[in-house]
């Protein structure tokens, strides 16, 4: 909201400064979001007097004229103003001042061959309204060389942020009583006009919406002149961004702006029989002063005669009983509305104006009457007419709350002692009525006031928040305990093991295109869509954390990136019980372009492959606790991976704690993305918890004796799992007590010549550990003899 | 001269000439080999007088020491230098390049959060969490913003067609507040957590993305008053910023779920076109920043959330985890936070051992 100075002080008697103001505003709630002044803007313009004019030698449109500054010899000055003529007194810019419209700086030149030292100004140019027909001319009394913001009155200009609590600030006098109760000055009264009816009100006046319309006040006003508002109030409605119309059209708007109080005028010659608040009629529509047609519900309160409807209530008026230049009669409307259905109703038609901001927080229901004789005042001083009787239907809710209040409150909530004096005071300033026992009763307009907290508020804010000072809060002594969940203490690991590991973390939208969530979709009850996306790519909650990876790594890719691994940890939006959220915090990997660039030792570069994503996988879930020499590799990673090259890890055969592989060539398609890339799904939640709550280890003693290696190699059917055949031979010596096989792994892998059709050559390196003797060489024998047997049962034969 | 001093004379003169190490083998099974000259001497001696042999012995004996001496003189030279031709031609060009390892990184809002925790467990506060997909009751309802409450405008809320158990609608939650009513459900009072997390506004420009994260404070205890929140807020931010020099202005403010509210500026000064915490605000050159909002719960969200405001008050606060990592780390651009470009998460992004923690400092310096 934005006034000026001057306006605030047609309301305030104070010597405080603006700056004094606006740091006491910023103090007590109000904050100052902007502080202009017009002056410095205008600084280097001033009162001139054209002495001359005379034809431009060179060009048929310019005058050449002298110009008295009111200093030192006149200036010369070329000028292309239709109006400048010797005589007149304008607005003169010397060199060095700069134009407020375009930011330009003037200075001496010669235009067209004459020397020209300023420039005469418009008003679009000084930005003091939109003419650019000619300069300005000022009244012949105007002080020649005076400075023209000075001779201007320009008024600095507040600009600041009501927060929605208070409508009673919605107003310039509402801030000047703040402002006064914070001790920076004294609250002018408000004139008291009261204008008796001369004849009865013509009109029929109604509400039959008693819970919309509580109370509907109005007057008739006859034989008006609306012409243009007095300079006065044109310049504070410029001060607050709200350009001057027409008097009538002013006034309301002043009415608003100064006193938070919206009000409607109508054009009385355009209303037809009674006027009355009711319900709007389903479907019933209204051409608005914003040019728009409305339809409305019965939800919604309005203003209408017997021919439809003049007013969507407490928003916005209707075009067809507007006042224009013609108008001579009147009807005013002062009424309050109720504040929930204005809300309602301005939401339902997306319809925001001042009068809804208001009305939707609460103007003042003690204020009706006042608000009208205010509204005759100004339009019987600005307008002449002559006025009727006032009209009051229903009535404002007139209860007022009354708080028990204990001034002690203001150290133990506010943490700030107040002497019990000065609260009664604050609390007075403000027009609460507090009794001798601490009853507090709160005026109407504060709306915001409903317990003793808030009583706490006015006091600490007035009183200065400044004077709060820091207190320790306590119980927290000696070394601080753990306090993170499991579940935080495994995310803050894995996100630094995978950091470790060489990956990049990556933040990526919750939001995904939906064609792109579509592809990822899990199908449990399918995505969560948003109905007010910012764009159609935020569009779906992410079902999986790959998709956001996947853009990131395309992007990245599009840029040049040759090799990226990126990673994130985060939810994935999923459906859950009862219509509720499912999120799974999620571990998401993507590895895209080169694992390891071309070099002077490796030579060529390559790419990245589904074991990569095995390593990743395997080695964060291995971080993370899980049991990951228990782990089965299954098929099951979803449609988005290569079909052959992709698997989830799982701990028995339902619980997937992991997907990982090459991503299916139409994802990359999707996602336009040159492959391969892999890409690894961590299921956070998945991963059983650690039972183990002891600090200490499994007793081990490293053995004495050295462990045995055997090599076999295998002959094995072309389609039997590698994992299958380890598996085997890792359980072969279980029925020899002392055969300890603590390894088994692949060492090599042949199909090819030598090997027959169908088949492969697996070679396998066995690790035996001797427990307290070493091994006979009859029982290494009958342990490889297990280990034969067991490939042979998978079809196996030892290669000769 | 005697065969001796021959013997003697022409072993030391090949042995010295030899010039590598099969020569010198050759030498040595010439000389001392079993068919060697000098093997033959010693063989003499048993067919010797002990007379004979007790003048003659001494001389053989010497000469067979001479000569495995030189042979064990000359080996030790030309391994030298055979070693020394073997170095040199492995040697290698050092300025090539190593085999790159992958510099991993982790994100600075992950960072920024750790610390956080870090700090906050000093202080006594856990870390809790809840969903992002929230519903209407716990972001707004039970927060004292009823259907009708103007400032629900204020939200920008992104809304899902889905109907809440509990009514109205499913959103997206615009801050991390319903954190506070579901802990103190869940766990009642006394209460002191910090609840980090993204948060969603339909908001999108230079400084405002549709997506953010931010950290919610809660205290509930017994006497709790806006002097605590003032020094949790000051001992936080000293902590954080590592610098005694944080000047607090606190403003009234307002919001529907605290009663006193409070407006949390910071005052700083503009250091090489950035903006450094310290000093008073309204010192020359100085300026406030509002950082974050706060005050002391609302008694209707105490009652909402169970807890009888005659026994229990508290204080809660907010604030933007992407603006505290921007202020300490000097990123200007929001938006790239979220956009997963390797160069900056590289360049803003901190060691997987940059650990925060208490006794290194929780922040890591570039």
């Amino acid at each position: 909201m934005k006034f000026s100075f001057e306006w605030l002080k047609y309301f305030l008697e104070t010597q405080a400064s603006v700056a004094e103001i606006s740091a006491r505003l910023n103090a007590i709630g109000i904050e100052v979001e902007g502080l202009e002044d017009p002056a410095e803007k205008l600084a280097g313009f001033r009162v001139a007097e054209v002495l001359t004019a005379g034809p431009h030698p060179d060009a048929d449109k310019l005058q050449v004229l002298t110009v008295d500054t009111g200093e030192g010899d006149p200036v010369q000055v070329v000028c292309g103003a239709p109006n400048a003529r010797a005589g007149m007194k304008g607005v003169l810019g010397l060199a060095g001042a700069v134009v407020p419209a375009n930011g330009m700086q003037l200075r001496k030149n010669a235009i067209r061959g004459v020397e020209s030292n300023g420039m005469m100004c418009s008003t679009r140019e000084l930005e003091l309204g939109d003419d650019h027909e000619g300069i300005i001319e000022l009244p012949a009394d105007a002080p020649v060389g005076q400075d023209f913001a000075t001779y201007h009155g320009a008024s600095p200009i507040f600009d600041v942020a009501i927060t929605p609590n208070r409508p009673d600030c919605m107003g310039v006098y509402g801030v000047a009583r703040d402002l006064a109760a914070a001790g920076l000055g004294t609250l002018k009264p408000l004139r008291d006009d009261v204008t008796p009816g001369s004849f009865p009100c013509p009109v029929e006046i109604r509400t039959d919406d008693a819970e919309g319309c509580p109370a509907f006040y109005g007057r008739v006003i006859r034989g008006v002149t609306n012409g243009a508002s007095p300079e006065w109030m044109q310049q504070r409605l410029i001060s607050a961004g709200q350009r001057p119309i027409s008097a009538l059209v002013d006034i309301t708007n002043y009415m608003m702006l100064a006193f938070g109080r919206p009000a409607h005028v109508y054009d009385l010659a355009r209303l037809t029989g009674a006027v009355v608040a009711r319900r709007a009629r389903d479907g019933e529509q209204v051409l608005a002063l914003n040019e728009k047609t409305y339809t409305l519900d019965p939800s919604m309160t309005v203003i209408a005669d017997d021919n439809g409807v003049h007013d969507i209530a407490g928003i916005m008026g209707g075009e067809h009983s507007s006042v224009t230049d013609g108008t001579t009669d009147v009807l005013l409307e002062i009424a309050y509305f109720n504040p929930e259905q204005i809300g309602v109703t301005g939401r339902k038609l997306g319809l925001a104006t001042d009068a809804r901001t208001r009305f939707e927080r609460g103007v003042d229901p003690a204020w009706l009457d006042g608000g009208l004789e205010g509204l005759t005042s100004l339009i019987l001083r600005l307008c002449g007419g002559e006025a009727s009787d006032v009209v009051r239907a229903g009535s404002a809710p007139s209860a007022p709350k009354i708080i028990a209040y204990d001034p002690a409150l203001s150290a133990r909530l506010g943490g700030v002692q107040v002497d019990e004096a000065e609260q009664r005071q604050i609390l007075a300033a403000l027009d609460f009525t507090v009794s001798d026992d601490w009853q507090v009763t709160v005026p109407l307009r504060r709306h915001d006031v409903e317990g003793a907290a808030d009583i706490v508020e006015e006091v600490v804010r007035i009183h200065g928040l400044e004077h709060v000072q820091s207190v320790p809060l306590t119980g927290n002594v000696g070394v601080a305990r753990p306090t993170a969940t499991p579940a935080q203490v495994l995310e803050r690991k894995l996100r630094r093991a995978a950091a470790g590991r060489g990956l990049n973390e990556a933040i990526t939208w919750s939001f995904l295109p939906p064609a792109e969530a579509e592809h990822f979709a899990s199908g449990n009850g399918g995505l969560w869509i948003l109905d007010n996306p910012i764009s159609e790519d935020m569009k779906a909650m992410r079902p999986s954390l790959i998709p956001g990876l996947l853009s990131a790594a395309k992007r990245n890719l599009d840029r040049g990136a040759t090799s990226l691994r990126l990673f994130e940890i985060g939810r994935s939006y999923l459906r859950g019980e009862g219509g509720m959220s499912g999120e799974r915090p999620t571990l998401g990997v993507v590895l895209a372009g080169e694992k390891t660039p071309r070099g002077w030792a490796a030579g060529k570069a390559a790419n990245f492959d589904a074991f990569d994503a095995k390593a990743e996988a395997l080695a964060l879930l291995e971080e993370a606790g899980a049991p990951v020499a228990n782990l089965m590799v299954m098929d099951g990673s979803g449609d988005q991976f290569h079909p052959g090259q992709s698997a989830t890890l799982r701990l028995g055969p339902k619980k997937v704690l992991a997907r990982f592989g090459t991503l299916h060539p139409a994802t990359l398609a999707a996602f336009d993305v040159d492959g391969p890339v892999v890409a690894v799904e961590i299921f956070l939640d998945a991963i059983p918890a650690r039972k183990a709550a002891a600090f200490a280890r499994t007793h081990y003693a490293p053995p004495a004796l050295q462990a045995v290696t055997r090599d076999f190699a295998f002959l094995v059917p072309q389609a039997l799992p590698a994992g299958d055949l380890l598996r085997a031979v890792k359980g072969a010596g279980r029925d020899l007590p002392w055969a300890n096989i603590v390894d088994a792994r692949i060492f090599d892998l042949f199909a090819g010549q030598g090997v027959p059709e169908g088949q492969k050559s697996l070679a396998v390196e066995v690790t035996l550990q001797p427990g307290e003797k070493s091994y006979k060489d009859e029982e290494i024998k009958a342990i490889s003899e297990k280990i034969v047997a067991a490939a042979a049962k998978l079809g196996g034969e030892l290669r000769g | 001269m005697s065969e001796l001093e021959t013997i003697h004379n022409d072993a030391q003169a090949r042995i010295a000439a030899a010039q590598d190490l099969t020569t010198l083998e050759a030498l040595r099974v010439e000389f001392l080999g079993k068919q060697g000259s000098v093997s033959a001497l010693l063989k003499t001696l048993g067919k010797m007088s002990p007379d004979e042999r007790q003048a003659q012995a001494p001389a053989i004996q010497a000469l067979r020491q001479s000569v495995t001496d030189a042979l064990a003189q000359r080996k030790s030279v030309l391994e030298a230098a055979e070693l020394e031709v073997r170095l040199a031609s492995e040697r290698l060009d050092l300025t090539l390049p190593a085999p790159d390892a992958p510099r991993g990184s982790v994100h600075p809002v992950s960072q920024v959060m750790d610390e956080l925790a870090e700090i906050f467990a000093d202080l006594g506060f856990a870390v809790a969490t809840g969903p992002e997909v929230e519903d209407d009751w716990y972001n707004f309802t039970a927060l004292n913003m009823p259907e009708s409450h103007p400032a629900r405008a204020m939200h920008d809320t992104f809304y899902f067609p889905d109907t809440a158990p509990k009514g109205g609608r499913m959103l997206l939650r615009t801050h991390t507040s319903p954190v506070q009513v579901r802990t103190m459900l869940a766990e009642g009072a006394p209460v002191r957590i910090i609840a980090p997390g993204r948060v969603y506004r339909s908001d999108s420009d230079a400084t405002h993305t549709p997506m953010f994260h931010q950290v919610e404070g809660l205290v509930i205890d017994k006497g709790i008053h806006l002097g605590h929140l003032k020094w949790t807020l000051e001992t936080f931010l000293k902590a954080f910023f590592e610098t005694d020099d944080i000047v607090l202005r606190l403003r009234p403010s307002y919001f529907p779920f605290t009663e006193p509210s409070v407006e949390v500026d910071v005052g700083f000064a503009i250091v090489d076109g950035k903006r450094v915490l310290g000093g008073s605000g309204d010192a020359a050159g100085h300026g406030w920043m509002e950082l974050l909002g706060s005050g002391m719960v609302n008694a209707r969200v105490l009652e909402m959330s169970g807890l009888d405001p005659n026994e229990w008050q508290g204080f809660a606060f907010g604030v933007g985890v992407d603006r505290l990592a921007m202020l300490k780390y000097g990123m200007d651009d929001l938006r790239a936070f979220f956009d997963g470009d390797v160069r900056w998460l590289q360049h803003y992004g901190f060691s997987a051992f940059d650990q925060p923690t208490l006794s290194g400092g929780v922040g890591a310096r570039s």
